[in-house]
């Protein structure tokens, strides 16, 4: 079952064409990922899907339904979850809190004016926290957390939409090599157990050939090439233009 | 054709005069990132110190001209030893509190040249040749607005000279980029920025030492100019000195048409231009937008719920309330009734504020619809109390929400300034409006029928409402609002209407202002234009950061020791200097305001 649907995209910032017909799509519980040098278009590409900008042409289907053009809260309702490169939780709430917040956005509950936020969603705000495993932090402020821990609760945040597909930008940056395999591994139990499609770019190959299903990889706004990583890594315009002769 | 000629030479006159002044704020702006409230308390600094020069001075235009530089030169000391003085403790702290610190500048400045120069206004004694006309398209005009209308695109000029050909012009237009980046460089920051405020106030006190001839030194020029200047400044585009001259032209020009056009209207005027360019290029003329400070984000701390020690004070405190008229009579009744109110007035701009992210300057806006709207109803419709007192934050709810469509989407400063515009909108109404609201004069004689029993009434709604308000920032709405502060893409990518939440709060902070502007009313028995002033504004301002934003606590604090310091210094000589004083050595001690200061002690 084909989540995501990218035909045709493309994007001009001024003269520079950064992302320039990029056409992909992900099934169900399979973990794509987008790489390239810097300025290939990985982040545009984020952007365009996230709805946070709008391509020039081409189009952006989430399950057969045409997104594009929608704002970020709209294509974030239809099953869109995130994580960001800079993690943010939100600052003057405990991590508990956090998710309180965003399992109540899931939930339509947002314009609730007399319900106590802090009763609701306690279970299930658990379960996530358990799952990526920041059960033991749950009373903490968002705001004093050590970056891997708000790496995870991003990610947890990003999980309370329940989303059908998980986009993820550069989910290792800034993270201990350790923590940042332990991360990686989540996410691929997430994908097989749940059935999620996941899309993420990164820059640590050995990330992303320990755990990608398939690549794209982008350079100057094109694909340059795109298959299942063994194949990738063994082509000779990628060895050549991106992954260079010593790797 | 004549008069189209001379009102445009009138208002490129006072065009000159307001540019010199926004231009020092839009520097110093730029470089420091403060507000500096405290400007146009450096401009009439220059009006006064220009009139103690020209008056020993002979009356001739060399004189003249060596005096306005003198003041210059003075103000220009003043203004770099208030840097070295104060402002340069306070770069790290929140945008909010250095504006607050300079809040309490202007008030020790405004007591400081009372006591030094005396309540009068000083008009210069013009000489001759400042009394000369010329004739242009067969009308006179006057000289001196001649060399007014050249001071300015001169001084322009002289400015965008000094900034794109010598090397501390280009390290300061560097600083307003990236001052981080100009430090790394190995500049030194400190003789930067002294010497940029320096510049700063020497214009700000050159354009008082020139508004002279014209007018005279008063007490009331800080207050009016920097509200001018901030219109400008903000109109023209934050950091940009061709933008603060194009500003002042539009709104100069703007407001000598309006003078003769529309005489009854000209307040209004200038803050509806300034709505009108900020909804369609929301940086202003030539401003662009600079990513806003996070300096704000970086002082979010954990919101807790209040703790049994502060449900033991709240209650010690209501018990106090509940006794006063028994206790201690009909005047503690009034002190504690301003207390109440002021408890309501803070604790709904803290929920735009704080929770919701979106600074205020203009909040005694909402206070007075509901005011006017509770004293109007009472006399024109002799509509009985509890209707009044249930329509005044419909009204203001109604009226915040019209508002609010229009700018909650802005950020920052950007979104004070219109607030603050709407604010003086309303004041302007509320002045101009004779036939309505009896300008002036106010609305009188709105009393209650039985005082003691109004005593209890507004206790439970100001309590009531401030516990209602403590319900929905701890509701699922609370709670996305603050999320959308905290990390704006993060709550958006989860789903949150971040626009459509901050418009309901602000809807919903302007509502319950309104609500204290109906009770207070009807404690005072009348509604005044005072009610909506941009020192109301600001004491609703000074009540939430002296409290502490953290938290709902901080604005109940902030409002009973704000109204009591008051009505303590009120008593007393100068109590605007002491409780500037204070407001400085609070932002200077207790950074995080009193609540802030107390949860960290525990």
């Amino acid at each position: 079952m084909i989540v995501l649907a990218v035909s045709g995209l493309q994007k001009r910032f001024g003269g520079v064409r950064a992302v320039d017909d990029v056409t992909f799509s992900i099934v169900a519980g399979e973990i794509l990922a987008l790489i390239g040098p810097n300025g290939a278009g990985k982040s545009t590409c984020f952007n365009l899907i996230n709805g946070q900008i709008t391509p020039d042409h081409g189009t952006i289907h989430l399950h057969g339904r045409d997104i594009t053009g929608l704002a970020p809260r709209q294509i974030a309702r239809l099953g869109v979850g995130r994580s960001f490169q800079i993690a943010a939780g939100f600052a003057s709430m405990t991590v508990r809190q956090n998710l309180q917040t965003a399992l109540a956005a899931h939930h339509r509950q947002s314009w609730r004016f007399w319900h106590d936020a802090m009763g609701a969603h306690v279970a299930e705000a658990a379960a996530l926290l358990a799952r990526v495993g920041l059960a033991a932090q749950a009373d903490r402020a968002a705001g004093v957390l050590a970056y891997g821990d708000l790496k995870r609760l991003d990610l947890a945040i990003a999980l309370a939409g329940a989303p059908g597909l998980l986009l993820m930008d550069e989910p290792g940056a800034g993270m201990a090599l350790a923590e940042r395999g332990a991360l990686m591994r989540l996410v691929q139990k997430l994908a097989r157990e749940d059935g999620m499609a996941v899309l993420f770019t990164e820059h640590d190959m050995a990330a992303v050939f320990a755990i990608a299903d398939r690549v794209v990889v982008l350079d100057r706004g094109k694909i340059l090439a795109s298959g299942d990583p063994a194949s990738v890594r063994a082509n000779p315009v990628v060895q050549a233009r991106y992954l260079g002769s010593g790797r | 054709m004549s008069f189209f000629l001379t009102q445009t030479l009138t208002g490129l006159a006072s065009a000159s005069s307001l540019f010199l002044v926004a231009a020092g704020l839009t520097v110093i702006f730029g470089v420091t990132r403060v507000v500096n409230f405290a400007h146009g308390s450096l401009c009439m600094l220059g009006a006064f110190i220009g009139w103690s020069i020209l008056t020993r001075l002979p009356r001739d235009p060399a004189w003249f001209a060596l005096g306005v530089l003198g003041t210059a030169a003075a103000t220009a000391l003043i203004g770099a030893a208030l840097e070295i003085g104060l402002l340069r403790r306070i770069y790290r702290a929140p945008e909010l509190f250095q504006l607050l610190a300079t809040f309490g500048v202007v008030l020790v400045l405004a007591d400081a040249t009372l006591w030094l120069w005396g309540p009068n206004d000083l008009p210069l004694p013009r000489p001759p040749w400042l009394r000369q006309f010329v004739m242009i398209a067969g009308s006179r005009f006057p000289l001196f607005d001649l060399v007014l209308i050249a001071i300015g695109p001169l001084v322009l000029a002289g400015l965008l000279l000094v900034f794109h050909r010598t090397r501390w012009g280009v390290l300061v237009r560097a600083a307003t980029q990236d001052r981080d980046m100009v430090a790394a460089l190995g500049v030194d920051q400190r003789l930067l920025f002294t010497s940029v405020f320096a510049l700063g106030a020497g214009l700000a006190g050159l354009g008082g030492v020139l508004a002279l001839p014209a007018g005279s030194a008063n007490l009331q020029i800080d207050l009016a100019v920097i509200t001018e200047a901030f219109v400008i400044v903000v109109v023209g585009g934050l950091g940009s000195i061709g933008g603060a001259y194009l500003a002042a032209v539009l709104i100069g020009v703007l407001q000598a048409f309006g003078v003769v056009v529309l005489p009854g209207a000209t307040l209004v005027l200038v803050f509806v231009v300034m709505a009108v360019v900020l909804v369609v290029r929301p940086y202003g003329l030539l401003g662009r937008d600079r990513g806003e400070s996070r300096t704000d984000a970086e002082a979010v701390t954990l919101q807790r719920p209040a703790g049994l020690w502060q449900i033991t004070a709240a209650g010690i405190g209501l018990a106090l309330f509940l006794a006063a008229p028994l206790l201690f009579g009909p005047f503690a009744m009034a002190i504690a009734t301003e207390m109440l109110v002021a408890m309501l007035f803070a604790a709904s701009l803290h929920v735009m504020m704080g929770p919701g992210g979106m600074p205020s300057f203009g909040h005694a806006a909402w206070f007075g619809i509901g005011a006017y709207g509770a004293a109007l109803l009472a006399q024109n419709l002799a509509t009985p109390m509890p209707l009044a007192l249930a329509g005044a934050p419909i009204l203001a709810g109604l009226a915040a929400f019209a508002v609010g469509a229009f700018i909650v989407r802005l950020s920052g400063v950007y979104l004070a300034m219109l607030t603050l515009a709407f604010a003086q909108i309303v004041w302007a109404v509320a002045v101009q409006f004779v036939g309505l609201t009896g300008g002036d004069n106010g609305v009188l004689g709105v009393w209650p029928a039985d005082p003691r029993g109004f005593y209890y009434v507004a206790l439970g709604l100001c309590v009531g409402g401030v516990l209602i308000l403590r319900r929905v920032l701890f509701s699922p709405f609370g709670f996305a609002l603050r999320a959308g502060r905290d990390a704006p893409a993060r709550a958006a990518a989860s789903g949150i209407d971040m626009t459509a939440h901050r418009l309901a709060a602000f809807t919903l902070s302007g509502a319950t202002a309104g609500l204290a502007g109906a009770i207070f009313t009807y404690s005072k028995g009348s509604a005044f234009p005072t009610y909506i002033s941009v020192s109301h504004s600001v004491d609703a301002l000074i009540m939430v950061l002296l409290g502490g934003i953290g938290s709902l606590a901080g604005p109940i604090i902030g409002a009973i020791a704000y109204t009591g310091l008051f009505d303590l210094l009120l008593a007393t000589d100068f109590w605007r200097a002491r409780l500037g004083a204070i407001i400085i050595a609070l932002v200077l001690f207790f950074p995080a305001g009193l609540a802030g200061w107390a949860e960290r002690r525990r």
